[in-house]
């Protein structure tokens, strides 16, 4: 396994009164694909969310590329390389397809060789490229959300359940993007419920339940193992299919 | 290596819908008016007093729509910037005086000119401190804002006695800004004219600056999902007390305009027109600046119309307008999303 680019030592985190993370021990290794599952509830989101700082942890540290990032400002997270595509997709409806993507390359106009290959995995982008984002279909918006994400090259992205509600077609796009992104050795932090997309994608696997991890490992491990996944997601790759 | 961006022919590109409803109802509501107030010289004259009341409600009520729609404030206290930026454009313009009433339209602009400038900065700087005192201690805890920021305006009420006398104050309006005027048979104030003018200038930047900066973006960015341009590495406290210094500037620019326009000036000039304002943005829907400028117009037309027709009703008039409105569109005119 590579070097670890972020991990998770006995994180808690509270939202109000409700105890969510309960003592997260996660690592995420340098240039891999991890792949974040669970049942609904779990806590992946809030897993997510708490490593970008928008729900504070309670305990424990968060260590990115040797630095602690617990506690910290969301922008000064952001600021590290740290790309996040939320499970509301979090596009910016009112602002053109255009705009939004001109407001991810925070650090100046968007590379033109990188928007075509973005062009190129998302299509239907450069053909909406001036419509409010609030038009576009839920598979679009999903596509623009992983796009702003990926404007600019990051050491990190998190990605929250980017299949959920979208149209198969869709997916497949997304499967090549995130392989393209693996080729390009950035590394990504997966959550997501369809196991079938998580397989063919990760390199290693985390499994939540009740706000802690419950089972680490490689995805190769997990997918070829029907009991386990009975185990640990009540359902096997095989009754996916 | 940083490059424009590459885009698809515009041929190519599906069009955005555009929704001008809204933009047709000041016509329309001018429009009905005409055959009720008769008289085609008098309907002029109350539509263009409208066009400047509006404007004047407008500059008041931009700022505060956006710090609103920004970081969810609600801030009772703009009528404080309104106050003391009108006291302060009357102080510059005491020692003026010579310049006040001079005939020479020239020095009457440059005297109003440097009032304004001295009453946006003033309002500017108390802008800041007030949200650095004021408002930041309360963020995301709406009945604490209310109860603070209307203290806040109580408090700069009494200071204002206490620097300024709490009697009313003349506001003498420069000389060549007096008087109408004429074109064939309708009578234009030109003080009116002048706010109007003022008014569309603002609009106009306030879009340029909206649409066309990264700012702007910013800014619209936020009003519909700060979290999100906070996860994009932007620190959107840093813009909001930006936006709260401009706001609180374009109080203080549209409290002068009000205390010329009304001539005389006291301490409770800005919670007088806040029910307005609030009503403004409400109609408008919540962050848009778009929304508050067709909701400035439409309030105007609706308080001078029933102010000639059925003085009465003038007050409960534009409550009723605000429920018409708010009945066919709940968020507004222009709602922004995710509100």
């Amino acid at each position: 396994m590579s070097q670890a680019l972020l991990s998770l030592e006995g994180v808690h985190t509270h939202i109000g009164q409700y105890h969510i993370l309960q003592g997260v021990d996660l690592v995420v290794p340098h240039g891999e694909l991890t792949v974040l599952l669970g049942r609904n509830g779990a806590g992946k989101t809030t897993t997510l969310r708490t490593i970008m700082g928008l729900w504070p942890p309670s305990q424990g540290t968060i260590t990115f590329d040797g630095q602690s990032i617990g506690g910290q400002a969301t922008p000064d997270i952001a600021r590290l390389g740290i790309g996040y595509v939320p499970e509301s997709m979090g596009v910016f409806a009112d602002l053109t397809v255009a705009e939004n993507m001109r407001l991810a390359a925070r650090l100046g106009p968007p590379d033109a060789a990188r928007l075509d290959w973005i062009f190129g995995l998302f299509p239907a982008l450069k053909r909406f490229w001036q419509l409010p984002a609030g038009l576009l279909s839920g598979g679009q918006k999903q596509m623009l959300s992983i796009a702003r994400a990926i404007v600019e090259p990051k050491s990190l992205i998190l990605i929250d359940e980017p299949t959920k509600g979208i149209a198969p077609a869709i997916i497949e796009g997304m499967i090549t993007a995130f392989k393209e992104l693996k080729r390009d050795k950035t590394t990504i932090l997966l959550v997501e419920q369809n196991f079938r997309f998580a397989a063919s994608l990760g390199d290693s696997v985390a499994v939540m339940d009740d706000g802690r991890i419950v089972h680490r490992g490689t995805m190769q491990a997990l997918a070829s193992d029907s009991a386990l996944q009975s185990r640990l997601l009540g359902l096997s790759l095989a009754a996916h299919q | 290596m940083a490059t424009t961006i590459a885009r698809p022919a515009p041929d190519e590109l599906p069009k955005a819908p555009r929704d001008l409803l809204p933009v047709f109802i000041p016509p329309i509501l001018a429009l009905a008016a005409l055959p009720l107030v008769g008289s085609p010289t008098t309907w002029v004259t109350l539509t263009v007093a409208a066009l400047a009341m509006g404007m004047m409600i407008f500059v008041i009520a931009s700022g505060l729509t956006l710090i609103f729609g920004l970081m969810d404030v609600l801030n009772f206290g703009h009528g404080a910037f309104i106050a003391v930026g009108a006291y302060i454009a009357m102080t510059v313009l005491g020692p003026l005086s010579g310049w006040v009433q001079s005939d020479a339209l020239t020095l009457n602009l440059a005297a109003l000119f440097l009032a304004v400038i001295a009453a946006m900065v003033g309002t500017g700087v108390l802008g800041l401190a007030f949200e650095r005192i004021i408002v930041q201690p309360v963020y995301g805890q709406h009945l604490k804002q209310i109860l603070i920021t209307m203290g806040g305006l109580i408090v700069a009420e009494q200071l204002i006695h206490v620097v300024w006398g709490g009697d009313q104050k003349p506001m003498p309006l420069p000389n060549g800004l007096r008087g109408a005027i004429t074109v064939g048979d309708f009578a234009l104030e030109k003080f009116r004219l002048l706010a109007v003018a003022v008014g569309l200038t603002v609009f106009i930047i306030m879009q340029l600056v909206l649409n066309r900066t990264k700012v702007g973006l910013l800014i619209r960015a936020g009003v519909e999902n700060r979290e999100m341009v906070e996860a994009l590495g932007y620190r959107i406290r840093q813009l909001f007390v930006g936006v709260f210094i401009a706001g609180s500037a374009l109080a203080g620019l549209g409290g002068t305009m009000w205390a010329l326009y009304r001539e005389t000036l006291t301490a409770a000039i800005g919670g007088d027109i806040m029910v307005l304002v609030f009503i403004v943005i409400i109609i408008g829907g919540l962050g848009s600046v778009g929304g508050c400028f067709i909701g400035a117009i439409l309030v105007a037309l609706m308080a001078n119309y029933t102010g000639y027709l059925v003085p009465k009703i003038a007050v409960a008039s534009n409550i009723l307008l605000m429920v018409a409105i708010l009945m066919w569109r709940p968020q507004g005119l222009y709602p922004v999303a995710r509100r």
